[in-house]
Formats: C-alpha cells, sequence, structure tokens
C-alpha cells in the first residue's frame, strides 16, 4: 500500500516536472497597421521600419527610453578642441549573427553604404565626413564643418556586416525605387538582440531570440511574431481575442472599449509629431482664393487671425476626444527645452474679426484649404473643425480632403507647392531643432540648397535664417539653446504657422505584458516582459 | 464541327488579348489620378533632388503612352515588373499570394453551392414551412448587408466574444511545391470558416433563391405530373427529376460567379487580413504600386475571360443547339 502511495506520488512529480520543466518558449505577438517593407536599414526612413529592424540591427548610439543617447557599438566618443575630429571607441567582443566579428571595417563599410545613391539615409553621415581607422576598435571621423549634433541620427544609421554584404551582393543599398530584386531586402545580418527567423513581407515576419548578444537584455521573450494588420476593427478584435499582445496604432472610437475589456488596456501619451497649419506667403495672389491681385496671408495681421480663430481646446476635446496636447511651438516640447517659455495666444474670434477688418477683410474672403484624410489621427476632422471654426469670424475656407497619396502630390516641392492654406504633421529626424529650423522654416529663395524643401507656404524671415546657420556649427550647449530659442521667437512674432497639438500615441497592450512607451512612437519590444 | 471549334477558341483568344489590352489602357490612365508613387516611396523629409532620382529610375518622368508600352514589352517577356513597395518581382508575390486566394474561393464556393442548393429545394417544396421563411429572411440579409459588415460581426461574435475562432490569417501552413495550403492544419481550417462564409454569403442567397424558383418552375411541368401519374415515389420525382433539371443555371451560376467571388475577395481578405491576392491588392492602391495594381488587375481580367471561355465551350458540350450558330457566326 505503501509502496503504491509513494509511486503515484512519484508518478504525480513527474507529471508535474514534465509539464513544468521545458520551460514554456515566450512568443509575444505583435501587429501593426503597417508592413515592414524592405529588411535593408538604409531603404525607408520611416519610424515603423526603424523600429522594427531596431531589434536586428544596432547604430554606433542608442536611444534609452527617454530618447537620450547613450552608447551602442559605440562605447564612447571624444571631440577634439575644434570639433573637426570625433574619436569613436568601438565595442569589443561583439558578433554579428552569422558569427563575423564587429571591427572597425563594418563601421566604415557602413559609413560608405549609407551615402551611397539609393540610400534614403544619406543625411545620417554628413557628406563631407571622412571616416579613418585608427584601429580595429577605433575610428576617427573627420569633419569639414564643426557638427554638434553629428551622433543625434546614429541610432537608426544601422552598422552592416561588411564580409556578409560583399559575399551576398548588397554593398549597394536597396534603392527605395528598386527595379531589381534585392537580398538584403529579404534577408538580414545585424548585430542586435533578435535576429530575422522568417520574413514574408506583407504577411508575417519571426524574431528569434540572440542568445549571443552582448547586452543584458530586459525582455524574457523567446520569440516575436509580427502581423500587419491593415483593417482597424481587425486589428482591435485580435488584441480583445488575445490573438496578438501589442497593437499600434488603437484608433481613438475603440480606446474606451479596449480599456473596458479584461484582457487589454490602452497605453497613451503624447507623440513627438507636431501637426500645424501653413499659408503660402510667397506667390502675389493666392492660388486658391476669390482675393485677386494681392495675397492676404502676407499680412501677419492675416495670419494672426487665423490663429486666434481657431480654438484649440474645442479641437482638443471634441475631434481628438482628449488625446491632445495643444502645442505652441513647431517642435515637441521633449525635444527642446525651453519649450515651456512659450505660449499660445488665447482663443479670441472678436480679436481676429477685429485683425481682419484692419488687414482690410472686414468682410473676410474666401480660401482653398488641403487636407490629407488617411495620415494623421483624425487628421480630415481636425480640418473640418478648423473649416467652422475660421467661418465665425468670416472667413469661408473651402475644404479638400484627400488620401495622403495624392495630397502629398499635390503640396509638395514634386507638386509645385500647389496649396494655399494646408495642414501638417512634422517630427524632426534628429529630435532637434535644427531640424524644424532649416526644412520646415527656412526660407526656400537658393534653389540650390535644400534649405525650406519642406516649408510649403515659404514662411521667410532672414533673421531666423541666419540664427540657424549659427545653431548648426555652435558647439555650446547652452549657446545652442538659447540662438534656438530666439529663432523660434521670430516664427512666433510673425504668425508664420499654426501649430495645433501633438497628437497621442495610442498603443493597445495585453495586460501580460509591461511595456515601455518611447514618444517617438517606435514600439520597441526588446524592453517587453510577458507573463 | 472540329475546325468550327477551333475557330471559335482561336476568336475567342484573339478577342481576350483585346480584353487584357483594354483593360491595361484603362489601368494606365487611371494610375495617375492614385497619386505619387515616390511620396509614398520616400520619407517626408527627403531632399527634392533624392525624390527626383527615385522618379528617374522608375521611369516616371515618360509620357503615359511610352509607360504603358515599355510595359507591355516586359510583361511580354514574363516580367511584370518590381513591386515598389517590397523591393520584389511582382510575378513572385502574386505567385506567393494566389494559393490563400483560391483556396478562399473554393471553400467560399463549395460553401454557397452546397448551402444554396440544400435552402433552396427545402423552401422550393415546402415553401409555406416557418424554416423555408427563415432562409427567405436569412437570404435577404445576405444579399443587403455589406460584406465587411459581415465579417465584422462574426470576428466580433465568434473570436472576441466565444474565443472560437481566429479573427485574422490563414493559420498554419504547409508547403507543397510552391503553392502553400492551409487544409492540412487544424489552424488553418478554423480560419478558413469565417472568411468563407463571409465571402460566400452572397452567392449561397444567390444560388438559393434561383434553386427555389427553378424547383417552383418544374414541379408545373407536365413531365413532373406524368410523373406523379406513374405513382413514383415523392422522393424519386423531387430529387431525381426536379432537382437534376434545376441544376443547369446552377452551374452556369457557380462557374460564372467563381471569377467574382476571387474579385471581391479584396473586401473579405481586407477585414481579415488574409494573405491573398485581394490583400496585396488593397495595399498596392494605398501606397501606389503601380506595378502590383497592373499585374493583379491583369490577372483578374485574365481569370474572368479564362472562365467565361470554359463555360461557353461547355455550353456547346452540354447543349447541341448551340453548335450550330458557332459554325455559321451571325
Amino acid at each position: 500500500m505503501k509502496t503504491r502511495t509513494a509511486l503515484l506520488a512519484a508518478a504525480g512529480a513527474a507529471l508535474l516536472a514534465s509539464t513544468a520543466f521545458p520551460a514554456m518558449a515566450v512568443t509575444l505577438r505583435y501587429a501593426n497597421q503597417g508592413d515592414l517593407k524592405s529588411l535593408d536599414p538604409y531603404t525607408v526612413n520611416e519610424t515603423t521600419t526603424n523600429a522594427h529592424l531596431g531589434h536586428v540591427y544596432e547604430g554606433l548610439t542608442k536611444r534609452g527610453k527617454d530618447l537620450k543617447i547613450e552608447p551602442g557599438l559605440a562605447e564612447k566618443w571624444e571631440i577634439s578642441e575644434d570639433g573637426l575630429t570625433w574619436r569613436v571607441f568601438l565595442r569589443k567582443n561583439v558578433k554579428f549573427h552569422n558569427g563575423n566579428p564587429f571591427t572597425a571595417d563594418d563601421v566604415i563599410f557602413s559609413a560608405t553604404r549609407v551615402r551611397a545613391p539609393g540610400s534614403n539615409f544619406q543625411t545620417r553621415v554628413p557628406s563631407g565626413a571622412e571616416f579613418v581607422k585608427v584601429d580595429d576598435y577605433t575610428i576617427d571621423v573627420k569633419l569639414k564643418s564643426p557638427n554638434p549634433i553629428l551622433n543625434y541620427q546614429w541610432d537608426t544609421w544601422y552598422i552592416l556586416d561588411k564580409e556578409w554584404a560583399e559575399a551576398n551582393n548588397a554593398v549597394a543599398p536597396t534603392p527605395a525605387a528598386a527595379t531589381t530584386p534585392s537580398y538584403s531586402a529579404l534577408n538580414a545580418n545585424g548585430t542586435g538582440p533578435f535576429k530575422i527567423e522568417s520574413h514574408q513581407p506583407g504577411v508575417k515576419t519571426v524574431f528569434k531570440v540572440n542568445k549571443d548578444w552582448w547586452g543584458k537584455p530586459e525582455h524574457n521573450l523567446d520569440e516575436i511574431v509580427f502581423t500587419p494588420i491593415g483593417s482597424d476593427a481587425t486589428r482591435v478584435a485580435a488584441l480583445l481575442s488575445g490573438e496578438v499582445d501589442v497593437i499600434e496604432p488603437v484608433p481613438l472610437q475603440d480606446i474606451q472599449r479596449v480599456n473596458s475589456s479584461a484582457n487589454a488596456q490602452v497605453m497613451s501619451g503624447p507623440e513627438l509629431r507636431t501637426i500645424f497649419l501653413g499659408f503660402d506667403q510667397t506667390r502675389d495672389e493666392l492660388l486658391f482664393s476669390n482675393v485677386k491681385g494681392k495675397n492676404p496671408f502676407k499680412d501677419p495681421k492675416v495670419r494672426e487671425a487665423f490663429f486666434k480663430a481657431i480654438d484649440i481646446e474645442t479641437i482638443k476635446s471634441r475631434v481628438m476626444r482628449g488625446l491632445a496636447t495643444p502645442s505652441a511651438l513647431m517642435i515637441a516640447p521633449e525635444l527642446f527645452v525651453f519649450a515651456k517659455d512659450f505660449e499660445r495666444p488665447k482663443y479670441d474670434p472678436e480679436g481676429a474679426k477685429k485683425l481682419l477688418a484692419d488687414a482690410g477683410y472686414a468682410n473676410g474672403f474666401e480660401v482653398g484649404m488641403d487636407c490629407p484624410n488617411d495620415r494623421y489621427v483624425n487628421d480630415e476632422a481636425i480640418c473640418q473643425a478648423v473649416v467652422s471654426m475660421l467661418a465665425r469670424v468670416g472667413v469661408k475656407v473651402n475644404l479638400m480632403a484627400q488620401p495622403k497619396a495624392q495630397y502629398f502630390g499635390k503640396v509638395l516641392k514634386s507638386g509645385n507647392y500647389n496649396t494655399s492654406f494646408y495642414l501638417l504633421g512634422w517630427t524632426p529626424g534628429t529630435f532637434d531643432s535644427h531640424n524644424v529650423l532649416f526644412d520646415i522654416e527656412g526660407c526656400r529663395d537658393n534653389a540650390q540648397s535644400s534649405r525650406g524643401e519642406s516649408n510649403l507656404g515659404n514662411y521667410c524671415n532672414k533673421k531666423h535664417d541666419e540664427l540657424t546657420d549659427k545653431i548648426l556649427v555652435e558647439g555650446d550647449k547652452a549657446k545652442r539653446d538659447q540662438m534656438i530659442k530666439e529663432a523660434f521667437q521670430e516664427t512666433v512674432k510673425d504668425y508664420g504657422y499654426i501649430p495645433l497639438h501633438q497628437q497621442a500615441l495610442a498603443w493597445g497592450v495585453s495586460k501580460k505584458v509591461k511595456l515601455n512607451q518611447r514618444a517617438d512612437n517606435s514600439v520597441l519590444l526588446y524592453w517587453a516582459r510577458k507573463e | 464541327m472540329k475546325t468550327g471549334m477551333l475557330a471559335f477558341i482561336i476568336r475567342r483568344a484573339l478577342q481576350a488579348i483585346g480584353v487584357l489590352l483594354t483593360v491595361g489602357i484603362i489601368a494606365f490612365a487611371m494610375f495617375r489620378f492614385a497619386g505619387d508613387p515616390v511620396n509614398q516611396i520616400v520619407s517626408l523629409d527627403t531632399p527634392a533632388a533624392e525624390r527626383e532620382q527615385v522618379r528617374l529610375s522608375l521611369g516616371l518622368d515618360d509620357p503615359v503612352p511610352v509607360q504603358f508600352a515599355r510595359y507591355l514589352f516586359r510583361a511580354a517577356q514574363g516580367d511584370f515588373g518590381v513591386s515598389y513597395q517590397f523591393r520584389q518581382p511582382v510575378s513572385d508575390l502574386l505567385a506567393e499570394r494566389v494559393p490563400a486566394t483560391m483556396e478562399l474561393a473554393l471553400c467560399a464556393t463549395i460553401f454557397a453551392t452546397v448551402f444554396g442548393v440544400l435552402m433552396g429545394v427545402y423552401s422550393g417544396l415546402k415553401r409555406d414551412s416557418i424554416l423555408a421563411k427563415v432562409f427567405q429572411t436569412v437570404s435577404l440579409v445576405g444579399i443587403s448587408l455589406p460584406t465587411f459588415l459581415i465579417g465584422i460581426l462574426l470576428i466580433y461574435l465568434f473570436s472576441v466574444t466565444l474565443g472560437w475562432l481566429p479573427s485574422y490569417g490563414r493559420g498554419d501552413t504547409v508547403r507543397i511545391g510552391w503553392w502553400t495550403t492551409g487544409f492540412l492544419t487544424l489552424s488553418g481550417w478554423t480560419a478558413l470558416i469565417m472568411p468563407s462564409i463571409t465571402l460566400g454569403l452572397f452567392q449561397m442567397t444567390l444560388i438559393m433563391r434561383i434553386v427555389r424558383a427553378e424547383m417552383l418552375e418544374v414541379l408545373r411541368t407536365d413531365y413532373i405530373k406524368f410523373a406523379r401519374a406513374r405513382g413514383l415515389t415523392t422522393r424519386a420525382i423531387h430529387f431525381g427529376h426536379a432537382l437534376k433539371n434545376t441544376l443547369v443555371p446552377v452551374i452556369t451560376i457557380v462557374g460564372l460567379q467563381f471569377g467574382s467571388v476571387i474579385a471581391f475577395a479584396i473586401i473579405t481578405e481586407t477585414v481579415f487580413q488574409w494573405p491573398g491576392m485581394g490583400l496585396l491588392f488593397v495595399q498596392a492602391v494605398q501606397n501606389v504600386d503601380i506595378p502590383i495594381m497592373a499585374a493583379y488587375l491583369m490577372l483578374v481580367a485574365l481569370i474572368f475571360v479564362v472562365i467565361n471561355l470554359a463555360v461557353d465551350i461547355l455550353y456547346t458540350v452540354v447543349d447541341p443547339r448551340l453548335r450550330t450558330t458557332i459554325r455559321q457566326p451571325a
């Protein structure tokens, strides 16, 4: 009898052991609205793609949970007195997924490849910068002019293995407009914490943990399965039914439902992107308006009137359901220390009417507005709200809202800036103010320069541009921030743009998963823990 | 007879080429309204010079007729170009997606035929019963509710609320040569259920209504009365004589509608994230991926042409009266 119970107990223990011991592989399933279109890290400069590839590839630097620059494949770097030479010390004992060691040659190779024709990341490294090998783990970067933000974008300048690229005919980057199939678009070989196990473009990508990674993993995952799910309703349903653990984005109208469900919740916070309105301030007569022979937007009073006519709090509460942070500046406060010193002018429809009357438009005027309807959160609804608010001060706005494919074709440089009044969103790729000052707020008067290429209405202020040029080369951070503040003050004084808000991030996350949400909307699962 | 048939097939093949060319011309004429592909390919902060480079390398600067001629020239050699989004040959991408769409279309058609015929026969024979009225109502719903709504309703009922069926994807697939199939795994089968119902519901109601009407018609004919008079069993009359004669139009419908099932799979595939050709096409439209759009439209046109041709040839086999008209075209 006794032996029998003992046997039973032993059998029971064995059963328990057999179920508990082969530790269950932890798989995190993640669905995004968009695809992972190319595995070549130099093809498309887009947040989602960069975040995906950040699991597999690494840059010389990394950005932490709060976007601070941290050492990555470079352990440290030193800048010479004159600011023209950066000495970069590389991490030792790092291996690519194929087993090749990571050395200075790989960095020099990647610096050439990232600037080659067809790369969408050419601005990651200045064209004149020369990479010189000091030894296997030290590199000197020699610059033509000082550049205090040289390494600001190195976190998404991913380093490739030179031998691997040469062996697989992948020395040239896969161009965005590839006309021949490319090996590196379908295969990856990085140094990162995950390897690509399989990749079916537009269908499914499986990442397996890299056990030989040099760092100490914060996650507890063995596998990440990524599926693109384009349909909003299906993506939310997949989260609610527990078929996926993380989705991005959750549509605004579904946030309540996800939060009230038993197994998932929404993580939200302000995104770095600033949504704003811009005016054509360069043509002598607007393309889409009943005002003939002059351009009302050249008058700062009209721009000020538009600014004051917009009730941003109503847009926030009604259109964005509370999920927006009104902005006073063209850059997110997370990215510029003095942003808090700026304040939006108060909503003042009476003042707006008076300003319009002063400018000679007592009876208002008509103007056409361009707006995308599938690019930003509730973009078309924001524009409709703007239309009705401007109607209250006597301006009749004819709204033209179209899908992004048509919208960008019309308003960007390729469409000859074919707009009078528009809504756009912008995240500075460098996470630095200079990008906004140069691309969005810079004068478009020199055809040779790329300054102001995204300044669709050509807002122009010479003093602002002089400051921008100084900011580019100023190495002293305190002085530099002061100059940035002055430059932004110029734009604010001119009412050059109407910043509206930062839209909110909305990630749907299973209650079993702990995740860190970074404000640039990068879903980085190497910080994820799953029960 | 033989030469007549051959001439008929050759004539139809020439017509088919005409149809494909027309579809191609219309497609290319419309692509420029889809937007500028370059803006979809590169990021917003890409310098204009780089954008121009992309535009040139894609040949988008050439006039539309030149682009079309170049496309035809390459397509004739079997080269359908490289997708702008995925940097892979379009033919590879489509070949990868064909099995998913075909298996879905097949299941949807089988579902529609089996249930359509059963419900049609029942409501034809017992048209006053409560169940027949229920079928009629269901068929109204199937015909009037849009596909995407049915799909979403099914997802909320069976995936979110009950948790029985997966809400997206194909489940696990098995690769046999170049074909991937979901028929060999349990998760593959469960993933097929809701998309097949969603896609097949419209055809099912169509078939049910046709069978019902035909049954009512046939049951009034003289030979059925004679069969009754001869004292045959009801079972033999209904299924041996009446149903057989109702099936000719049903076969026609099922055959001709198979092309539509493949084409309309676009919506079902989008709702269920079904990795077939339709989903690929929808993503291509959003991203102005012209090579995929062009190849898909041509492929669907080809499928329609082939199915129509097959149905026409089958007709002549089934119905001897048609053979004479083929020999002497009016």
